[in-house]
């Protein structure tokens, strides 16, 4: 192996290795294209693209009949939302499990809300939503950025406090459609040019949050403190009150996933979103985010997000037996995190070996 | 700017202590604006400590603290850089994850008006920083990979971003060479020009004699002397900074120096060290000197087989070690006592006798069972040898001293009837009068005939104990200095520069 990677490389390793040490050498539009094509988006997306194609293939109703088109893009929805939020709390080398119990809260808050106070305005109810999923993120937050504590044992806390609370407050009530308004289950269901509401309102979050993060001095803080907390905090940024925010955002989404939840489903019971958080950890990590932080986009969580959930749909249309579902999700992600690993300890050496030489 | 009858800096008996250790008695300095002022003192004279304070890392005991007139007291990095104070750390602190350009202007981007990050903006003023400071490193590439003096690049690039008013420097031409440190130094004299405050930490003096307005010198966290530059030299300031004999402190008793024990040929890992072969006998301390971050404490790891190493060997009282095996190399006949021994080399919870008798708890067992008395029984006469002072074996480790922990990890790994003893950084945190005692039981086992290999960051220390010093530049052994040849003046050249080795 070392015979390999000591050899005096050939012309093209060199020129990958430059273009690693100097990419100001090349013009903007290779640039651009190299970027694009190293980018660990582009090959998920061409897993995904993969799959539809296969599953196509099989059964082409899996992709050209009105109602697949709309299933296609509802299913993985709230997913991409969850998926969206948990990046940017991985980024900061954290991760959030308590999404799920947050989802299910203000699930069946929404419902609540609806049967106590006939007449609501939809958007209060929607706004109640985020708010208290942004109120609990808050929580975590704290905890985590005072109590020094690793976020995966307290958000695992979380996770069954705020199920806890839930379970308590609903018991085995159970809201059904018809305790909610027909206007807002439309939000659940309805499209606007063959696209479900679900779907544009999570691309509205996804474009929001990706662009926040690429071009805003918070989004590349977040980056910076998961790059390396320690230097974070010599370098004088504010790492408790943003490692705090990336919670709240978090939260916040998973509070208006747990709105559009009922909208989308119409019953909600006390184990709503129950077991969604790993789908949301899954996702972020099979989508190219680094589970230690500092690196990947919402982007590539939004596009592992609706990897996942197709996947499961398109694997009983290619036939494959029900166990075996299960195994190639667990190997996707395993080969997302190797395949991480070993590309970065590949940059790593590349970028060593460059130095070396000069 | 400022006139020169304000001084820019002022600290005043500034102390603090990490629990029972003192790091900083007195820490005074005054630094003048559009001057340059050198802070020199032995490793752990208290520097960095002080330099921690300005930089509101650590918030200080008690003293005074001015910049330009007024007293301040940070409580945050974030405080310090506010009011104008740039560090730059001994060891870089950068995000590997972010280009080169992110990591200087983070959190203070240059926006758009609709306060977007203006990113072509900010590639096009680092390179003219870069252009400035005359290097050739593109603003688009990753932190990750780069050298620490290209590190260092980035740090200092950072800091003339920030248009501090005063910018402490710790140790930054450490791992630069000639070229570089001269560029940096016309860097350097630009911004005193302009009147800012500099503070320069550097062992080495022709720098110090070359750049500096006035020197301060430290010694065990006290201040010393200040001297302006022009009215001092060598031999003063040395004097101030060592303040005793070395001889007095570390008595080293000699040994009857045997066969090689340690055979170490042609280590090499790619980035960490090269080429590093050396030799330890029986009955002989060889000190490992060098900078911090050098790569003494990566070559000990290699050897005993914690870290991988692509090439070479390492042999044991002439046996081959097979490579990142550190059990082998305990079967072999090697113990290894980290730098950290809390984090490594010591369970702090658990029972001295525990500690004691980890090592060789396989040989205790009775039929896979393990009794406490069994581990007394093997613990006792150890602790007892090594004059351990805790109360009784069953107390925990974690609430003895520095010193005596330190001997109970001693204790722990003779238990295992080692020939070699591989040492990092023996007396770290000890206070003074037990490091003492440490040095004498080193001293004593080496004339036992054990092997000792032993980290230093503390020249007086290497220079008292070992027969032979190895000095380590930039991950290779730069010079080999036998007990007479090792003056703090040899070593520190040896350990400064790279190229010019001493033989």
């Amino acid at each position: 192996m070392s015979d390999t990677s000591t050899r005096p490389p050939e012309a093209e390793h060199e020129d990958q290795v430059s273009t690693l040490v100097e990419p100001s050498r090349l013009s903007p539009g290779r640039r651009t294209l190299l970027a694009v094509v190293r980018a660990r988006e582009t090959s998920i997306l061409l897993v995904l693209v993969a799959v539809l194609a296969a599953a196509t293939i099989k059964t082409p109703s899996f992709l050209f009949s009105s109602d697949s088109w709309r299933d296609l893009l509802l299913a993985p929805s709230l997913l991409v939302l969850l998926a969206v939020g948990q990046a940017v709390v991985i980024i900061t080398r954290n991760v959030d499990l308590s999404v799920s119990s947050i989802l299910g809260l203000t699930a069946y808050l929404t419902g609540r809300l609806f049967v106590d106070n006939p007449g609501i305005p939809i958007v209060l109810v929607i706004l109640a939503g985020v708010l208290v999923g942004g109120l609990l993120g808050a929580v975590n937050g704290v905890l985590v950025a005072w109590a020094r504590v690793p976020a995966l044992v307290i958000t695992l806390g979380t996770l069954y406090i705020y199920r806890g609370i839930v379970l308590t407050w609903a018991g085995s009530d159970r809201i059904n459609a018809g305790d909610m308004p027909r206007d807002f289950l439309r939000l659940g269901n309805r499209s606007i040019a063959t696209i479900p509401i679900l779907t544009i309102v999570a691309l509205v979050v996804l474009a929001a949050v990706g662009y926040y993060l690429y071009a805003h001095r918070g989004g590349r803080e977040l980056y910076a403190i998961g790059s390396d907390p320690d230097a974070a905090v010599l370098y004088g940024l504010k790492v408790r009150s943003r490692v705090i925010g990336a919670f709240v955002l978090s939260g916040g989404i998973a509070g208006l996933a747990g709105v559009l939840f009922a909208a989308r489903y119409g019953t909600i019971s006390s184990s709503a979103g129950t077991g969604i958080e790993l789908q949301a950890v899954a996702a972020v990590v099979i989508g190219g985010v680094a589970i230690f932080g500092g690196s990947g986009t919402v982007w590539g969580a939004a596009i592992g997000a609706f990897l996942l959930v197709t996947i499961n749909r398109a694997l009983p249309i290619l036939g494959i037996p029900d166990f075996w579902q299960r195994a190639v999700v667990g190997g996707l992600i395993l080969t997302a995190i190797v395949l991480d690993r070993v590309m970065s300890a590949r940059q790593a050496r590349k970028l060593l070996a460059a130095r070396e030489q000069s | 700017m400022a006139t020169t009858s304000q001084p820019r800096l002022v600290l005043r008996d500034v102390r603090k202590s990490f629990g029972p250790v003192v790091a900083l008695r007195s820490g005074t300095i005054e630094v003048a604006g559009g001057s340059i002022h050198a802070l020199v003192g032995e490793n752990g004279a208290g520097k960095s400590t002080l330099v921690k304070i300005v930089a509101g890392v650590h918030r200080r005991d008690a003293g005074e603290m001015l910049l330009d007139g007024e007293a301040v007291d940070f409580g945050s990095t974030a405080e310090s850089k506010a009011s104008g104070v740039a560090v730059i750390y001994q060891e870089p602190t950068l995000f590997p994850d972010l280009s080169v350009t992110e990591n200087i202007f983070m959190g203070r981007q240059p926006l758009t008006s609709g306060r977007r990050i203006d990113r072509s903006a900010m590639y096009a003023e680092t390179q003219a920083l870069f252009d400035r400071l005359g290097v050739s490193i593109d603003p688009r590439r990753p932190a990750l990979g780069l050298s620490i003096a290209d590190q260092q690049i980035i740090e200092i690039a950072k800091a003339i971003s920030l248009d501090a008013r005063l910018l402490i420097m710790d140790e930054p031409t450490a791992a630069l060479s000639g070229v570089e440190v001269e560029r940096l130094f016309a860097v350097a004299r630009s911004l005193r020009d302009e009147g800012r405050g500099l503070v320069f930490i550097s062992h080495r003096f022709d720098e110090v004699f070359a750049l500096c307005d006035m020197v301060t010198v430290m010694r065990d966290g006290e201040y010393v002397a200040t001297r302006p530059v022009a009215d001092t030299g060598v031999d003063e300031i040395v004097s101030l900074m060592v303040g005793r004999e070395v001889s007095d402190l570390f008595p080293k008793t000699p040994a009857t120096v045997g066969a090689p024990v340690l055979e170490v040929e042609g280590l090499n890992r790619t980035g960490v060290f090269h080429d590093v072969s050396f030799e330890v006998r029986a009955g002989e301390i060889v000190g490992l000197a060098g900078l911090v971050g050098a790569g003494r404490s990566e070559i000990a790891r290699a050897v005993f087989g914690v870290d991988r190493y692509e090439s070479g060997s390492v042999r044991l009282a002439g046996k081959a070690v097979p490579q990142h095996n550190p059990r082998a190399a305990i079967r072999a006949g090697m113990a290894f006592i980290p730098e950290d021994r809390r984090k490594q080399g010591l369970v702090t919870e658990a029972s001295v006798a525990r500690n004691v008798a980890g090592v060789i708890r396989r040989g205790l067992t009775r039929g896979g069972v393990l009794t406490q008395r069994a581990e007394n029984r093997a613990a006792g006469p150890w602790a007892g040898k090594l004059e351990v002072k805790t109360n009784a074996l069953d107390a925990n480790a974690v609430t003895m001293s520095g010193g005596n922990q330190q001997k109970v990890v001693i204790a722990k790994w003779l238990a295992t009837d080692p020939k070699l003893l591989i040492i990092d950084e023996p007396t770290r945190g000890i206070d003074v009068g037990t490091k003492a005692e440490v040095h004498r039981l080193l001293s004593e086992l080496a004339g036992q005939g054990l092997a000792i290999l032993m980290i230093s960051s503390e020249l007086p220390e290497v220079l008292g104990m070992a027969d032979r010093v190895l000095v380590v530049c930039e991950g290779r052994l730069s010079a080999e200095l036998s007990r007479d040849e090792a003056t703090p003046e040899n070593v520190m050249r040896a350990a400064t520069h790279a190229g010019e080795a001493v033989r």
